[in-house]
């Protein structure tokens, strides 16, 4: 336990930001910032990939089914091996790591919410189209003002979920030598060579905080949209029916 | 950009032999590790569904851990940290015994096993209690009850759930490669820095992932139709 103490004495800076003031930014700020953006750039293209997906037309639903099946099946690692190469030959140019980093978690994490999408619009009763419909609302205006909102309200706590595995997929920079907080874990352990088993209990505890109380964050969501939607329903079944979800 | 593919490195058995050595070790570690994901997964799901709070504990623990570390994390401190420990006459038995695929099989399996049980622990939550009573009054041991009643009809249920996180563990058998375990994307690395046909190799070895996990996807449908309880 000394021996983490004095780890973290040592080099908190360094896993927190990286050589940030003198050198490249890195360690935890990095993590955040990929799986941060990476899940805000990659939730408007989830979006049109599940709307593709459920669209009537094959020429849009077909591609984007691919596009599902592929990700599914190749492993994110090979996915960052193939931006590694492909993006720099497409821009003509170097790429930073980072940037294949981010690349790669957008289009990873894009068909992962496509998933989620398509299902929080799945979950809606019928009824919703057909009333909208009735009352003269557009293809566009019924998906983007009466569908999308309510499936992604319902959404939350899956989006929530899936922002805890875009943190836990930034590790994989690591291969690529992103500067993120695996990589500086890695280097502090490369410095001191005779506590492999402290540095990397460390490096789980921060991933275990941060992954453990947007998880916490999650639940507490989930718990609180079930008891709104059953709200109008019956209020105090609602309440017991979570109570009963909590306590297991 | 134009890019000259050229597949005639898959004609060289050098090359094809090295790869074929790849795919072998990546079913190996799969293999292995869902075997030790299954066990973990029936352990502790039968363990959160006890009585006994240390029991529910330790399975509550067990999960949150491994869900919210990145499952590189688990395999550098299995691989790293946990070998560092270990008493220097294991420590030579392991190396000597292929000590990176140990470890990354070991970390796979907890890790994918945590996520596993919490499928089953789905399913077994969606069966009335009724039914455990209604056994227990029959004369079953709580062990039998679980056996014979009660999981059967968890595992129908959570079959999906299942099947999903068996995609993963085959994918993720990949990470293996950062602490050199021979698998395919390792040997994948290898033949690209041998021969600089970067395309084609990783076009192969895409492939040869894609066709696998898509095999598992239909495998399990299958499955899940064959089990299933029809008329009711």
């Amino acid at each position: 336990m000394n021996d983490i103490i004095n780890i973290i004495q040592d080099n908190w800076e360094l896993l927190l930001v990286g050589q940030y003031p003198h050198g490249p930014i890195g360690g935890l700020a990095v993590t955040l910032f990929l799986s941060l953006v990476g899940i805000v750039l990659a939730f408007p293209l989830g979006v049109v990939l599940a709307l593709c997906r459920l669209s009537p037309f094959r020429f849009l639903s077909w591609p984007a089914t691919a596009i599902v099946y592929v990700v599914r099946g190749v492993p994110l690692i090979m996915f960052i091996f193939w931006t590694y190469f492909i993006v720099p030959q497409i821009l003509g140019r170097p790429v930073a790591g980072i940037t294949t980093m981010l690349v790669t978690l957008v289009i990873y994490q894009s068909a992962y919410l496509a998933e989620i999408v398509r299902a929080g619009m799945q979950g809606l009763p019928f009824g919703q189209t057909e009333a909208a419909r009735a009352i003269g609302l557009s293809y566009m205006q019924t998906t983007f003002k009466v569908l999308l909102p309510q499936a992604i309200y319902n959404m939350v706590p899956a989006i929530i979920s899936q922002f805890v595995s875009s943190i836990k997929d930034t590790a994989l920079g690591y291969v690529i030598s992103v500067n993120e907080l695996t990589f500086a874990a890695s280097q502090i352990n490369a410095n001191l060579l005779t506590m492999p088993f402290q540095v990397y209990i460390l490096l789980a505890s921060i991933y275990f905080v941060i992954c453990a109380l947007l998880t916490q964050l999650a639940r507490y969501l989930e718990r609180r949209i079930a008891l709104r939607r059953a709200g109008k329903a019956g209020a105090s079944a609602a309440v017991a029916s979570a109570m009963q979800q909590a306590n297991v | 950009m134009t890019i000259q593919l050229d597949f005639s490195l898959f004609t060289q058995p050098e090359f094809l032999g090295q790869v074929g050595k790849g795919l072998l070790g990546t079913l190996e570690l799969a293999a292995l590790a869902f075997a030790l994901a299954i066990a973990m997964a029936v352990l502790i799901a039968v363990m959160r569904m006890s009585n006994s709070k240390a029991c529910q504990a330790v399975a509550a623990a067990y999960v949150e851990y491994h869900q919210n570390v990145p499952l590189l994390v688990h395999i550098f401190l299995w691989y790293f940290g946990v070998a560092a420990l270990l008493p220097a006459g294991v420590q030579q038995w392991i190396n000597a015994h292929n000590s990176e695929f140990i470890f990354a099989f070991i970390g796979i399996g907890l890790c994918l096993g945590a996520y596993m049980s919490e499928d089953l622990r789905g399913g077994i939550r969606s069966i009335p209690t009724s039914q455990l009573e209604a056994s227990r009054a029959l004369g079953l041991s709580y062990l039998q009850a679980f056996r014979l009643v009660i999981l059967p009809q968890a595992v129908r249920v959570s079959m999906p759930a299942i099947i999903n996180h068996t995609v993963l563990l085959f994918k993720n058998t990949s990470l293996a490669m950062t602490v050199g375990a021979v698998e395919l994307t390792y040997v994948t690395k290898e033949v690209e820095s041998q021969t600089f046909r970067t395309f084609e190799i990783y076009l192969a070895s895409t492939v040869m992932y894609l066709g696998l996990s898509l095999l598992l996807m239909w495998f399990g449908a299958v499955i899940e139709n064959r089990i299933r309880i029809r008329n009711r």
